[in-house]
């Protein structure tokens, strides 16, 4: 595939990086003439100086081949200018762009970006479930369908332990799949199944009713 | 005969005549331009609000200006709720950046739906890209050109 990168920050290079390793052809796009040399030292030529939003620039870089179109700088603004030009100047199947102000998400899918990475929500997230007192890791999320797959700890002061499955006030939408517990094979719970401390269940769940999820287990 | 209504001939005063055309109107940026423009909509009646992410740049306005003067980002959705969005009629995006300005059009125009919607940009092929996706834009630098252009060769 022929990938072009908007933003020569880290974001951008290890992006590179690994996507030259996985054998695509790939252009960065960077304003700052010191950064394009440094993915020339570094990388080779993949790195074009030049204002990503500005057409001829997108022009010289070949845009209009490119099968996938990422703008990764930190400037919202930017990231959606530039994926709107790829979009319909030049007619990219695929953009997708970095959005920093969690706000801009839902905007941009709106604006007909096709795909949308909201970093600060992502970098919360994961600080969030590492935090010791987090029961509740996200393993899966299916943003479109909004659905997720989630692991609940059943920790000490958790209103769940010693409960059975029935007893339990899940919400509509949410099914426990799995129950892992320590020297056993993991099972699927039933109604009669009762909770003990430190188990783990693995858990589908529509994204609205994760907080009832979350209380009907722990409280 | 069709009698047409005049503010000069009419029972209204001419207040309320401009009362009755008054608009709703949302400023970003309080550059020269934004400045400029919300003192003329202000002194010819209209509701202006003008939004600027430097409290300083309100220094602009005129000492005589009723509209209001809200610092905030025209990008950010609740900003603009807070300059009233949802009640304007227009909103015009002049700050210095073509990509700030045709972010925060599009969000009045497709978010809050703006009936009047005007940005400005500077990159005249940009402007193209965002007018054939429904954008009002002005590139001064196309009319400053074409201005400029026109004096050279007036007789």
């Amino acid at each position: 595939m022929y990938i072009v990168i908007i933003g020569g920050g880290s974001v951008g290079y290890y992006l590179c990086q690994s996507l030259l390793k996985e054998g695509h052809e790939v252009l960065i796009l960077d304003k700052d003439a010191s950064k394009c040399e440094r993915f020339g030292d570094e990388l080779g030529s993949v790195c074009i100086r030049g204002d990503g939003c500005e057409v001829s620039t997108l022009a010289d870089a070949g845009v209009n081949r490119a099968d996938v179109f990422i703008a990764t700088t930190n400037e919202d603004e930017d990231n959606l200018v530039s994926c709107q030009m790829a979009k319909h100047k030049f007619n990219v199947p695929r953009t997708i762009a970095r959005v920093n102000n969690p706000k801009n998400e839902e905007i941009f899918k709106k604006l007909g970006i096709d795909c949308t990475i909201g970093v600060t929500n992502l970098i919360l997230k994961h600080i969030q479930e590492e935090l010791p007192s987090h029961p509740l890791t996200h393993l899966l999320t299916m943003a479109e369908e909004g659905a997720e797959i989630v692991e609940i700890k059943v920790e000490k002061n958790a209103i769940a332990a010693g409960k059975a499955v029935k007893d339990l006030k899940l919400p509509k939408d949410s099914v426990l799949a799995l129950l892992i517990r320590n020297g056993e094979k993991p099972k699927v719970p039933t109604d009669n199944t009762v909770i003990h401390l430190d188990d783990r269940f693995i858990a589908l769940t529509s994204m609205e009713n994760e907080e009832k999820l979350r209380k009907a287990l722990v409280g | 005969m069709s009698w047409k209504k005049h503010p000069a001939v009419s029972c209204y005063s001419e207040k309320v005549y401009l009362e009755e055309k008054a608009m709703n109107v949302v400023i970003m940026g309080c550059g020269r331009v934004g400045a400029q423009l919300a003192s003329i909509m202000d002194s010819e009646g209209h509701k202006v609000t003008v939004l600027d992410i430097n409290g300083h740049s309100f220094r602009r306005l005129p000492p005589d200006f009723s509209g209001t003067a809200l610092l905030g980002d025209g990008t950010d959705q609740e900003d603009l709720r807070k300059a009233d969005i949802e009640q304007a009629d227009a909103f015009v995006a002049v700050t210095e950046g073509d990509n700030r300005n045709v972010m925060a059009a599009q969000i009045a125009r497709h978010i809050f739906n703006i009936p009047k919607v005007i940005c400005r940009i500077y990159d005249p092929l940009r402007k193209g890209v965002y007018e054939s996706l429904g954008i009002e834009a002005i590139s001064p630098t196309t009319v400053f050109a074409q201005l400029l252009k026109d004096r050279l060769l007036a007789e």
